[in-house]
């Protein structure tokens, strides 16, 4: 398994999914594919970083939310990200997300703009463990 | 879709016959070779929002109809207040007032073609389009709460078009109902240098030609003719109205909860109109939809200043604007007797027919104009509604296309250099800000507009009046 990430058809949007040893790592890389929408990842250097943090009740849940706080502080910071760093605790029905983007202030050009994403959605939306392998996904809307 | 499931009651009108816990039937107005196209999940979909609290008639789904998050996509239903009725996120969508707004102008086809270059690079210097590029209005958040208030007429008042501008909006460009008090600060601040920008995706801004007139009379209530220029934007609400969206599906998750109200998808969850909550998101989405008024306002400006700067005597009246993904509060007939409905219409515009209330006096012989986009590579339509629709589709049609593919399909069939090029052999000009965004649009990704268009005047709900064709396409 080599592949951290990787985008899947929809008919109308895309598909955004993460893979890694842990949920963490899972969540890391689902935002990864998700700003791979938008940018071109290896052009946008970790030269600041924004604070995320959300809740919800299930890890799915949580999923949608910690893309859904990213794109609002793409806008915000008028900034880009490629690299996230995530903690979770909790369990039952209380999940808590701490986490990290890195990036830099967006520049269409240098960046590789490409089509922006709207919101994370709960379509196809799945927190699940394949053996040893963790996979986060969703359909986003763009 | 599985045709045995469904009845037909006449070439361009389906219907899904009640079973389980849907209220009412689901309706679908297209041809046979649509429905067929059209996947499962639409049917299930339809039959969800037909088992909502309070829904009248009939879930309907347009010609373009696919699968979308709780709603389909050209999907419309009107729920009672009186009756339990229900608002919910899936019937606005993520977009809010997305939509379309045409500009008329006095040029012709013979006139523009020398500027036709000139013309094209200097609106996709001006409007500001494409990920992350922001508008040359920066607002505080005092200015934010303005707009949400006054939407287009807000716009105006800071100098950007003429009051003129307002009668040719739907709901004079300003939606009387929004409460900036229940839109978050997040969604507030999203939308700091995001007024008046076009966005990146499927919006566009193209100039075209009209290019056949199908309906004399009404072409000359919406003042076109054959070969004249029109502008078309395509654009929503932004930042702004992705978080209201994003906001609301956490308020009415809890809402759907505490009133009992069965979740049948993740993005279906609503609350009934008349609770706390549901008055507060019905707030919101006309806050949101105000901000989307102003953003197509401002570009109308910025439209007219590229415009005008290339040929000075070029006049630009706005011709109509319609939304896309909105709910909106509307007097309809139900079994005889006058009601206030809220109307959801997810990906379908509003299409009211000849004499209703709301529509500006030049155009209240004929129906209010229906815009319905195309691709970049194709053709547009302009429709009017009819009376009969108000009655089958609660004065609704469909709103374009409809995607046939998916967009990393559609990636690896096209290259983005190579639309362009293919295009301009076809006198079309095609600036881009990305040429991947590009490629995910081509014109094969999509149906045929034309056979949607064909079954919206079959089954009634609108009239054929004009088809454009696009001449320079601005995508984001």
């Amino acid at each position: 398994m080599n592949a951290t990430y990787k985008l899947f058809e929809h008919e109308a949007d895309v598909g955004i999914r993460g893979y890694g040893a842990s949920v963490e790592e899972a969540f890391e890389n689902g935002a990864k594919a998700m700003f791979s929408v938008m940018v071109d990842l290896e052009k946008v250097e970790a030269k600041r970083g924004v604070e995320v943090r959300c809740e919800a009740e299930d890890l799915e849940g949580l999923f949608v939310e910690w893309l859904n706080q990213l794109l609002a502080k793409k806008d915000i910071e008028e900034m880009t990200y490629s690299k996230f760093k995530v903690t979770i605790q909790g369990r039952d029905n209380s999940h808590n997300l701490k986490g990290l983007a890195l990036g830099e202030e967006l520049n269409p050009s240098k960046h590789g703009a490409k089509t922006e994403v709207k919101a994370a959605t709960y379509h196809m939306l799945k927190v699940t463990q394949e053996g040893d392998l963790f996979i986060a996904q969703c359909v986003v809307d763009v | 879709m599985d045709l045995s499931k469904i009845k037909k009651i006449s070439t361009y009108e389906w219907e899904m016959p009640k079973t389980g816990e849907m209220k009412v039937p689901g309706k679908i107005y297209a041809s046979k070779e649509l429905v067929q196209e059209m996947d499962e999940k639409v049917y299930e979909q339809v039959s969800n929002v037909a088992s909502l609290p309070g829904i009248q008639k009939a879930s309907i789904a347009m010609a373009d109809a696919h699968w979308g998050y709780g709603f389909p996509i050209g999907g419309v239903a009107a729920f009672d207040p009186e009756e339990n009725g229900v608002i919910s996120v899936g019937g606005v969508g993520f977009d809010v007032n997305c939509g379309v707004r045409n500009l008329k102008t006095n040029l012709t086809v013979e006139e523009i073609k020398p500027k036709l270059n000139e013309l094209a690079d200097v609106l996709f210097r001006t409007i500001p389009a494409g990920l992350g590029v922001g508008g040359e209005i920066k607002l505080s958040p005092r200015m934010v709460d303005e707009l949400l208030l006054g939407g287009a007429e807000w716009a105006v008042e800071q100098g950007y078009g003429e009051k003129e501008d307002l009668e040719y909006t739907e709901e004079n460009g300003k939606m009387p109902d929004a409460d900036p008090e229940n839109v978050s600060d997040v969604a507030k601040k999203r939308e700091h240098g995001q007024a008046g920008t076009l966005g990146s995706g499927n919006h566009y801004l193209e100039i075209q030609r009209v290019d056949e007139i199908f309906d004399n009379k009404t072409a000359k209530a919406f003042g076109i003719e054959k070969n004249a220029i029109i502008i078309s934007i395509h654009c929503g609400s932004r930042g702004l109205g992705h978080q209201v969206g994003t906001d609301y599906l956490r308020v009415l998750t809890a809402a759907s909860r505490k009133y009992g109200i069965k979740i049948r998808e993740r993005e279906l969850v609503c609350a009934p109109i008349k609770s706390e909550e549901g008055q507060r998101y019905y707030t919101a989405v006309c806050a949101a939809v105000n901000c989307a008024f102003a953003n197509r306002q401002v570009l109308t400006h910025l439209t007219r200043q590229g415009f005008q700067s290339v040929l000075p005597k070029a006049e630009i009246k706005v011709l109509y604007e319609v939304g896309h993904n909105t709910c909106k509060k509307e007097k309809h007939e139900i079994d005889g007797q006058m009601k206030e409905l809220y109307v959801h219409r997810k990906g379908s515009t509003r299409a009211f027919g000849p004499g209703c209330v709301g529509l500006p006096s030049a155009y209240r012989q004929v129906g209010q104009p229906v815009l319905v986009g195309g691709t970049m590579g194709t053709c547009s339509y302009i429709l009017a509604g009819t009376k009969e629709g108000m009655n089958r589709a609660f004065g609704s049609a469909a709103h374009g296309a409809g995607r046939t593919m998916s967009r990393i399909k559609a990636k690896k069939l096209w290259w983005g250099s190579n639309l362009v090029k293919d295009l301009a052999q076809k006198g079309i000009i095609i600036k881009g800000h990305s040429m991947g965004g590009l490629a995910e649009e081509a014109p094969g990704a999509y149906k045929d507009v034309t056979s949607v268009v064909k079954a919206m005047a079959g089954a009634g709900v609108a009239k054929k009046v004009a088809m454009v064709r696009p001449m320079v396409c601005i995508k984001g």
